[in-house]
C-alpha cells in the first residue's frame, strides 16, 4: 500500500485530490489546522471510502509545528511515497496592502510555511532516491497585480523555489510537481462571482492525484488552458501592463 | 439584487441575503446573525418556503460528509446537506437503496426532512420522515438537540415537515432499504379516463412504485408508470451520473399553451401500444426531470408555480373533474401534471403534506392575478373535501386556507425557533 501525506487536507481541493487516493487504495496521513474538520473529513473518507485515514495537527504559522508533524505522520505509517502541500490563505489585498504584520502573515502562510515544508520532504525522500513532492501554487504567482500581490507573490516565491528543487532533484530520482490551478469554486473564492473560467473542486483534485500517480515532474496548469493565458499575460510588456487595472 | 433562489423563480424576493456553510463547526454563531434566518438547502422548492424576505437564508448544502454506516442495521448517518444523490452513489453498490425518494435526487437531507417528502412508493412506504431514526437540531442559542421518535420526540414530530422553522437539521440517521441493483422492471399503461386510472391502481397492489402522467389538454387521459426493482438476474452494475447533466441552452421563455399542447399530445402518442413493459435504469424512472439541468428556466421571467393538493379518496374523481373543468375553462394549460394516490401510513411529522387520497400536482407558468384567481378557487373546493395543499410548491395560498389545512399550525408554532422564519410562513400566519 503507498501513503500519501497532504498538508492543508481540509482544503476542497485537497479533499476532492483525498478521495481520488481513497479510491485508488493509497494509506491518507491528513495534516490540517482545524482538528474538528480534520475529524469530520477523515470519518467521511473512512465511511465512503473504508479509506485508511489518520490525521495531524500543523498551522502553517506555527514553524515548531512543520518538521513535528511530518515526523508524526512518518512514525505512523513507517513510509511515505508522496506529500502535497496544498494549505493556503486568500487575503483581501485592500485590507493588507499596507499592514505589515498582516503582509507577513500571509507570506508565512502561503510561502515560508510552503518552503519549510517541501524542504522537510525532499531532506527525507533525498536518500530514498525516490518520492514524490507536489504543491498548490496559482497562476496568481506567474504574475503581480494590484488586486493580490502579496497573496501572488508568496505563490511566485514557491513557484520558484520549486523550479529550483525540482532541478536538484531530478538528478536524485525525486519528482517536483508544481500544480497551477486557475479559477476554482471552492471556500476560498465563494465570495466571488462566478463565471465560466470557474472549474469545479472534483475536476481539479482529479487531475492532481493523476498527475502524482503517474510521478510527474514539472509544472501543470489545471485546467490546461490556463498555460495559454498566463503565457499572454506574461508576455505583456511592463510598460503597459503598469497602467492596467487588473 | 433580484435573486431567483427557488425552483419556481416566483416569487422574486430582493432583500435576501445569503451565507454559505462548509463545515458543521462553523455553525456555532447563528444566534449572532441579525435578523431572521432560514435554513436553506438546494432551493429545489418552488415556491417562498425556502426564502425569507428581509432576512438571511443559511445555507448548509456544503456540510455535507458522511459521518457513519451501521451495515449490521442499514442505517446511514449523514450531515444534513447531503444530498439524495450522494447517499445513492454510496447505497447502491451496497446492494441498499433510499427508503422514499422525490422526483429528484438533488435535495439535501435536511430539505427532505424539512418538507417530510414524498415519492412514489407512499402507498407502500409512506415519507422520507418516516425513515428518520433520528436527528440532531440546532437552536439559535446554540443548544445541540438530539431528536427521535423517543427523545425529544415532541421536536421530532415538530421537524419533520417543519418547513425548516423549529431549527437546522445538523446531523440526520435514517433506515435504508435493500435493493438488488439499478435496475427497474417498469410499465406504462395508457389510461383514458379517470375511471380507467381508478381501475389501474386498484390493480397495481404488486408495485412499490406507481405514478401517472396526466394531459390536461384532454383531462382524464394519461400513462400510468408502475414498477419494482428487477430481481437480480436482470441487474447490471451501477454507473453514478451525480453532478452529470445537460445544462439547459437557453435562456428563452420555451413554455406557452401553444409548445405545452404539442408536448402533451406527443407525449401520450409516442407510446403506440395500451401496455409498454421495459427494464430501465432507475434514473429516468424516478428522476426524468433531472436530466437537464435549469429547464426551469423554460418557463420565463415571471417563472412558474406548481400546485399540488391531496383530496380523499371519496368521491375523487368528480372532485378531479370538477378542478379539471375549473382549469381548462380558464383556459390554463400545464406542462406536466402528475396524478397519484397515498396510502394510509401515517408519517410522524406534525405538519406533514401527505394522507391517505388522491395527489395532483400541476405546473403553471406564472401569468398574474387570473392564474391566482383560479387557484384561490382550487383550494376552496380541496379544503370543502377536507384535502390539503403541499406547502412546499405553494407561493400563493391564502392564510385563511392554510390554516383551514393545517389547524394544527398554532401547536406547531410553539416549536418554532424564535430567530427563524420563512417568507412562507409570514404570508400564511398574516392576521
Ligand atoms: C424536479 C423536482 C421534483 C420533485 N419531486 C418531489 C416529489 O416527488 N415529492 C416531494 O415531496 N417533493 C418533490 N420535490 C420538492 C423537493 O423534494 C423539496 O422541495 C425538497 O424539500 C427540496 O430540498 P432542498 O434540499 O432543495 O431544500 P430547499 O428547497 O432549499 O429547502 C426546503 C425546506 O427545507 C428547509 N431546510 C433545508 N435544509 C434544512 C436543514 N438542514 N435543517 C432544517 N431545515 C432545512 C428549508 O428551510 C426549506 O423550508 C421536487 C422538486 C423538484 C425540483
Ligand atoms: N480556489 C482557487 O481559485 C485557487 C486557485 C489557485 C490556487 N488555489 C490554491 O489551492 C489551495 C487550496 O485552496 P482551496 O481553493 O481548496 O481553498 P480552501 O478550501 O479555502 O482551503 C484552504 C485551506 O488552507 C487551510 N489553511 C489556511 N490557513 C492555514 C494555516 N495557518 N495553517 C494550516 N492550514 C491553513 C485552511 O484550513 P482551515 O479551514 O482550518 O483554516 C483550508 O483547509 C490553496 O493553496 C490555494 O491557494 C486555489
Amino acid at each position: 500500500m503507498k501513503t500519501v501525506l497532504i498538508y492543508g487536507a481540509t482544503s476542497a481541493i485537497a479533499q476532492a485530490t483525498a478521495v481520488n487516493f481513497a479510491l485508488d487504495k493509497w494509506k491518507l496521513l491528513l495534516v490540517a489546522k482545524n482538528e474538528n474538520k480534520l475529524n469530520d473529513l477523515a470519518n467521511d473518507l473512512k465511511t465512503r471510502y473504508s479509506a485508511d485515514v489518520s490525521t495531524f495537527y500543523f498551522d502553517a504559522i506555527d514553524d515548531a509545528t512543520y518538521q513535528k508533524s511530518f515526523d508524526e505522520a512518518l512514525a505512523n505509517a513507517g513510509a511515505i511515497d508522496a506529500v502535497l502541500i496544498a494549505h493556503g490563505t486568500l487575503p483581501d489585498q485592500e485590507k493588507i496592502a499596507s499592514n505589515l504584520d498582516a503582509i507577513n502573515r500571509e507570506i508565512v502562510a502561503n510561502g515560508v510555511s510552503v518552503v519549510n515544508l517541501a524542504t522537510i520532504a525532499a531532506n527525507y525522500f533525498e536518500p530514498l532516491g525516490k518520492g514524490m513532492i507536489a504543491v498548490i501554487s496559482s497562476v496568481a504567482g506567474d504574475r503581480g497585480r494590484q488586486s493580490n500581490y502579496i497573496y501572488g507573490a508568496a505563490k511566485g516565491f514557491v513557484s520558484t523555489y520549486f523550479q529550483g528543487l525540482r532541478n536538484r532533484m531530478f538528478h536524485k530520482g525525486v519528482s517536483v510537481l508544481t500544480i497551477k490551478p486557475g479559477f476554482v469554486d471552492t471556500p476560498m473564492t465563494s465570495h466571488v462571482p462566478k463565471n465560466f473560467l470557474f472549474a469545479s473542486y472534483p475536476a481539479v483534485g482529479k487531475k492532481i492525484f493523476e498527475a502524482m500517480k503517474a510521478g510527474k515532474s514539472g509544472v501543470i496548469y489545471v485546467p490546461g488552458f490556463w498555460r495559454l493565458i498566463m503565457c499572454i499575460v506574461k508576455s505583456v510588456p511592463e510598460s503597459l501592463f503598469m497602467k492596467l487595472k487588473m | 439584487m433580484e435573486t431567483t433562489l427557488s425552483f419556481g423563480n416566483y416569487p422574486k424576493q430582493s432583500n435576501q441575503n445569503l451565507i454559505k456553510y462548509f463545515w458543521y463547526n462553523d455553525l456555532q454563531n447563528i444566534g449572532e446573525i441579525k435578523g431572521d434566518i432560514l435554513p436553506y438547502g438546494l432551493g429545489k422548492s418552488y415556491g417562498d418556503s425556502c426564502l425569507i424576505d428581509g432576512g438571511t437564508l443559511l445555507d448548509i448544502s456544503g456540510i455535507n460528509k458522511f459521518i457513519n454506516y451501521d451495515e449490521e442495521t442499514g442505517i446511514l448517518t449523514c450531515y444534513a446537506g447531503a444530498t439524495l444523490a450522494d447517499c445513492i452513489d454510496f447505497l447502491l453498490p451496497r446492494g441498499r437503496f433510499l427508503p422514499v425518494t422525490p422526483g429528484t435526487k438533488y435535495v439535501t437531507l435536511g430539505g427532505a426532512i424539512a418538507n417530510d417528502v414524498h415519492g412514489k412508493n407512499h402507498h407502500k412506504a409512506g415519507t422520507f420522515g418516516c425513515h428518520v431514526t433520528e436527528l440532531e437540531l440546532l437552536r439559535s442559542d446554540g443548544t445541540l438537540l438530539q431528536c427521535s421518535k423517543t427523545i425529544n420526540s415532541e421536536l421530532f414530530a415538530a421537524t419533520i415537515g417543519g418547513l425548516g422553522l423549529t431549527g437546522i437539521i445538523t446531523k440526520v440517521s435514517f433506515q435504508t432499504v435493500e435493493c438488488p441493483g439499478p435496475i427497474i422492471e417498469s410499465e406504462s399503461i395508457k389510461f383514458r379516463t379517470f375511471e380507467e386510472f381508478f381501475d389501474i391502481t386498484q390493480n397495481s397492489e404488486n408495485y412499490n412504485y406507481t405514478v401517472a402522467w396526466v394531459d390536461t389538454s384532454v383531462p382524464g387521459r394519461g400513462l400510468y408508470n408502475r414498477g419494482n426493482f428487477a430481481p437480480k438476474s436482470r441487474q447490471k452494475p451501477y454507473k453514478s451520473t451525480n453532478g452529470k447533466m445537460l445544462p439547459f441552452p437557453l435562456n428563452m421563455e420555451l413554455i406557452n399553451p401553444l409548445t405545452v399542447k404539442a408536448f402533451n399530445t406527443l407525449y401520450y402518442n409516442k407510446q403506440l401500444s395500451r401496455i409498454k413493459k421495459a427494464d430501465v435504469s432507475f434514473e429516468p424512472f424516478f428522476y426524468p426531470l433531472d436530466a437537464v439541468d435549469g429547464w426551469n428556466k423554460a418557463y420565463g421571467k415571471k417563472g412558474f408555480v406548481q400546485y399540488q393538493f391531496v383530496i380523499p379518496f371519496d368521491n375523487y374523481i368528480n372532485v378531479l373533474k370538477e378542478i379539471f373543468n375549473l382549469i381548462t375553462r380558464s383556459k390554463l394549460s400545464s406542462f406536466l401534471t402528475v396524478l397519484k394516490t397515498f396510502g394510509n401510513i401515517k408519517s410522524p411529522g406534525m405538519m406533514s403534506f401527505p394522507r391517505e387520497g388522491v395527489t395532483l400536482a400541476i405546473d403553471f407558468k406564472m401569468i398574474g392575478d387570473a392564474l391566482l384567481k383560479i387557484l384561490d378557487e382550487s383550494d376552496n373546493i380541496v379544503n370543502s373535501v377536507g384535502g390539503v395543499v403541499y406547502p412546499c410548491k405553494d407561493a400563493r395560498m391564502s392564510p385563511e386556507n392554510f390554516k383551514a389545512f393545517y389547524p394544527q399550525w398554532t401547536d406547531f408554532a410553539k416549536y418554532i425557533d424564535p430567530k427563524f422564519s420563512s417568507s412562507f410562513w409570514k404570508r400564511v400566519t398574516k392576521e
